[in-house]
């Protein structure tokens, strides 16, 4: 049985790394003894595959992993339980099983919704150069790569790209980058418009088929209902404090460590269309 | 005091540095108690990044120990590397604890961990970036109290200009004691000139060293004595000690981190304490005696903590685990355990040398075989009879003739250059055994990777060789070329070695006496900090300050000590006699051997018969295989077998 996962990432967890949620997830299946499926071999790994990683510094509520399983479980109640052996600020959002012969995340995961903060300019040069690029025929930048310099024009990459607003900390860009056949990443856009990124604020993953865009999670989920209902009856992860004090009873006058001091405001934004 | 979170303005500064994740806390088990007027608050600093700090036993247990009781409450920092460090002064943010984010300056006591001496200028950066004075000295009522522990406190004198006290031996009961005394200073109110009495009152709890309340006078270059200043302050500081581990089932909530740390994986302490007697090991001399914990406890904190963290790797805490009487049932109380699902691996960090460990080391590494270390420390046996490590040549090629018949494909072999005695017979008695290792391992396998590891001898405080004229740079560097020269052709073997100018700035800060405080200052001033990392050390910042303040290196750290000699930790106690340590010097020279006190009659260290303690040891008889000595025939010591003498034409040997 193969399930796929979607999770958030917000708060100060978001300064660890891409491999740093790999072992987060290996450390909550034990725990909640998920009977995962184990490569043979010399140093046996769990089967485990992610979508495309998320920058450290980056949050999220468009998160997802596939994971293999020895034997088939139930769904129902899953993603709760894996929330409640996660760490503050990850916190497991929907949990579906995956048809055989599905696509990999990577392969099949073609654009992402972001906003992102910027600082560096103000509202006036961020918009006319934002104006500048959505009117661009092509945008060609060069980065290093291997060592030496790769010139490519990222411009076909941009998906979408809104104007800019007033954000709570510097210009809020809202934006949908491509993943493939060549991805952009936040940093690339914003260094792109001269700016310096702030942070970055990961709401989507599409995949695009047929004309059609779908979420990674096949529908019907069955303990999550849409990812932006999820997101607002949760008020934001860090805040779910009640749920953390049942895993970790307080004893002996001793409290569970802060919770995520993230503002709420940055979570309510999270509604992206 | 305003309790605030510094948070808000770390945040913005994370984004700029190397693996952020180490200044977030966040870490699964961690919990503090809120502040708060009655509740004395600790902030535990473990002067090193947070990578090699979290895992700290010690930390752990006192952070989880400090927040359970009513009067206190505990958080963490780590020292921020160098581009985080930039980042805090430019914006004027302090020192932080992990946990809550708070200012290190808000604390009552600002605690250090000291593993090792290359901290020490670490230490001096904390204290600063926390925004108090470096020396103790010119702090007021208004500044917390910095406290060190640790193994570096049993010679506490080179950072005494810069700790207010210094907590010697283990930490368990006298943080009580501590907090104690200073909720009282705190409930005062901290009045101006408070702070003397204070520190006064701290002198007098049992373990306690407040170096101010001490005098210090020189002869010359000479030591001539350390003495108290006042009638009620202890001429002779003793060492805490815990006489039963069963009591301290800590740590019961052990960190698991977000990020990638030095030993990362759940690890239960199996006994506290050594009495293997290896001359040259600090660790071993200032723990006796051997305090093993219950077995069934062992198994308790395994399963449980596996269960709590989601760690597919358990590690058997001592300073030599295969010693441990209830290994055998530890161990396959884990291997057959069906939580487990065979998916859980355990390790044993110090391995005995002899085929029985690697007996118990296969059996419990059923998965990832990679690589095995045994420590030998020297190339022949006449060296290490001098070293009081007996470990017989057979002893060592059954070990590793049954670790790569069983499947490992890598041994790692640790050795000391530069011990007392050392011939140059003795350090290429190193090549011969590491290669007469790559041998037996070619029977197996067809590219065994053999790794002799070479660090550079540094004589330690409170160990028979605490007497020894330290090797000098240039004669380490000529030892590990006389082995880079006989090992040049062997390609089985690897040979690695400690940079012989490291070595010389341990020795400094290892034997020196409060002189040298000024020394680590300069060092630190000079922009030396993480002196542990080969990238930040410089030799030159440390032979400069000793030249500026007139101290020879000759002197500290090359000269062989005289038995009548003033030591500058003689006021520190460990429970061992001096003249047991100068016997065993002695000894050494001589070429003898001590056995393992555990298992045969008592030659009166001083440890148990002092303190009124014992050997909580399980097992009456030796473990299989014998140790140390007992239960071996030590005559063959030094044979080799005629099969592994060496065959291939042009080996020199």
């Amino acid at each position: 049985m193969k399930v796929r996962f979607r999770f958030a990432k917000q708060g100060k967890v978001r300064f660890t790394s891409h491999r740093d949620v790999a072992r987060m997830w290996e450390r909550a299946f034990r725990r909640v003894q998920l009977p995962v499926s184990y490569s043979a071999g010399f140093s046996p790994r769990p089967k485990v595959s992610f979508g495309l990683a998320l920058p450290t510094g980056a949050e999220s509520v468009a998160e997802y992993l596939d994971v293999d399983l020895t034997e088939a479980v139930v769904i129902d109640g899953l993603a709760a339980t894996l929330t409640a052996a996660m760490p503050v600020g990850v916190d497991v959002l929907a949990a579906g099983e995956l048809e055989a012969g599905s696509g990999s995340l990577q392969q099949e995961v073609t654009s992402c919704t972001w906003s992102i903060d910027v600082g560096g300019l103000d509202l006036g040069q961020a918009r006319a150069r934002a104006a500048g690029v959505v009117a661009a025929a092509e945008l060609v930048v060069t980065r290093e790569r291997k060592g030496s310099p790769v010139t490519d024009d990222i411009r076909p990459a941009i998906l979408s790209l809104a104007e800019p607003q007033p954000g709570s900390s510097g210009i809020r860009i809202d934006c949908e980058l491509a993943t493939q056949p060549r991805g952009l990443r936040p940093s690339e856009l914003v260094e792109a418009l001269g700016g310096g990124l702030l942070t970055a604020f990961r709401h989507a993953q599409w995949i695009e088929r047929d004309g059609a865009r779908w979420e990674p999670i096949p529908l019907p989920a069955t303990d999550a209902t849409h990812e932006k209902d999820a997101t607002h009856d949760r008020s934001g992860p860090g805040l779910d404090r009640a749920h953390r004090d049942t895993r970790t009873p307080a004893t002996g006058g001793a409290v569970d460590h802060p919770a995520v001091d993230h503002p709420a405001a940055t979570v309510g934004s999270a509604s992206f269309s | 005091m305003v309790h605030m979170t510094l948070w808000p303005r770390i945040e913005p500064l994370l984004a700029k540095v190397q693996k952020p994740a180490r200044y977030i806390g966040c870490e699964d088990g961690a919990r503090v108690a809120p502040p708060g007027p009655g509740r004395v608050g600790w902030l535990l600093v473990y002067p090193d990044t947070y990578e090699i700090g979290l895992p700290n036993q010690g930390l752990q247990i006192l952070y989880e120990i400090l927040n359970e009781r009513d009067d206190a409450r505990a958080e963490r920092a780590y020292a921020p590397w160098s581009d985080l460090e930039a980042e805090l002064r430019a914006a004027r943010v302090p020192l932080f604890s992990v946990d809550t984010h708070r200012p290190a300056g808000e604390f009552d006591l600002i605690a250090f961990n000291l593993s090792a001496e290359l901290v020490y200028t670490n230490v001096v950066n904390c204290i600063d970036l926390a925004g108090v004075p470096v020396r103790a000295a010119d702090r007021g009522p208004e500044h917390p109290l910095v406290a060190a522990g640790g193994h570096c406190t049993y010679n506490p004198e080179p950072l005494a200009d810069f700790v207010d006290l210094f907590v010697i031996g283990d930490g368990e009961e006298v943080v009580a004691e501590i907090t104690e005394v200073v909720g009282e200073w705190k409930a005062s109110g901290r009045t101006p000139g408070s702070r003397q009495a204070v520190l006064r009152e701290l002198s007098k709890v049992v373990g306690v060293y407040v170096p101010s309340m001490y005098d210090v006078e020189y002869d010359g270059p000479a030591l001539r004595a350390i003495t108290p200043r006042h009638p009620d302050v202890p001429a002779r500081v003793e060492k805490r000690t815990v006489a039963d581990l069963a009591e301290w089932p800590y740590p019961k909530r052990q960190l698991v981190p977000l990020t990638e740390v030095v030993h990362d994986r759940l690890n239960v302490e199996v006994f506290r304490g050594c009495t293997r007697g290896c001359r040259f090991c600090q660790a071993g001399m200032i723990t006796r005696p051997v305090r093993e914990r219950p077995a069934e406890q062992v198994r308790t904190m395994v399963s449980e903590g596996l269960k709590r963290t989601g760690y597919d790797e358990v590690s058997l805490t001592s300073l030599s685990t295969a010693d441990f009487s209830g290994i055998e049932g530890v161990v396959a109380g884990v291997i057959n355990d069906p939580v487990n699902c065979g998916q859980v691996s355990l390790s044993l960090p110090s391995l005995r040398v002899d085929a029985f460990t690697v007996g118990i080391a296969s059996q419990i590494q059923q998965v990832r075989r990679t690589g095995l270390t045994f420590a030998p420390e020297g190339g022949t046996w006449r060296i290490r009879q001098v070293i009081n490590k007996l470990i017989r040549e057979e002893d060592l090629y059954e070990a590793v003739e049954s670790a790569f018949s069983q499947g490992w494909r890598r041994v790692k072999l640790y050795f000391l250059a530069g011990v007392p005695t050392e011939q140059d017979v003795d350090t290429l008695g190193i090549a011969t055994l590491a290669r007469a290792c790559a041998e037996i391992g070619r029977r197996h396998t067809k590219s065994p990777q053999v790794t002799a590891s070479v660090g550079g001898f540094v004589p330690k405080p409170h160990t028979p060789f605490q007497w020894f004229g330290q090797n000098t740079v240039a004669e380490l560097t000529r030892k590990i070329n006389l082995l880079r020269d006989d090992l040049r052709r062997e390609r089985g073997v690897t040979l690695r070695w400690h940079d012989p100018k490291a070595t010389l700035a341990e020795g400094i800060a290892s034997r020196g006496d409060r002189r040298i405080g000024r020394v680590i200052e300069d060092v630190w001033r000079a922009g030396g900090t993480f002196q542990e990392w080969s990238e930040q050390f410089d030799i030159g910042r440390w032979e400069a300050a000793m030249a500026r303040h007139g101290l020879s290196i000759d002197w500290y750290v090359h000269r062989h000590r005289t038995e009548d000699e003033v030591l500058p930790w003689d006021h520190i106690s460990a429970g061992l006699h001096k003249d047991f340590l100068w016997d065993d010097w002695q000894a050494a020279l001589r070429e003898s051997g001590v056995p393992d006190c555990r298992w045969t009659p008592c030659y009166d260290c001083g440890v148990c018969t002092g303190y009124g303690i014992e050997h909580v040891v399980a097992s009456a008889v030796p473990p299989a295989g014998g140790s140390q000595g007992t239960g071996q025939d030590l005559t063959t010591g030094g044979r080799v077998p005629v099969a592994l003498l060496p065959t291939r034409a042009g080996v020199a040997s």
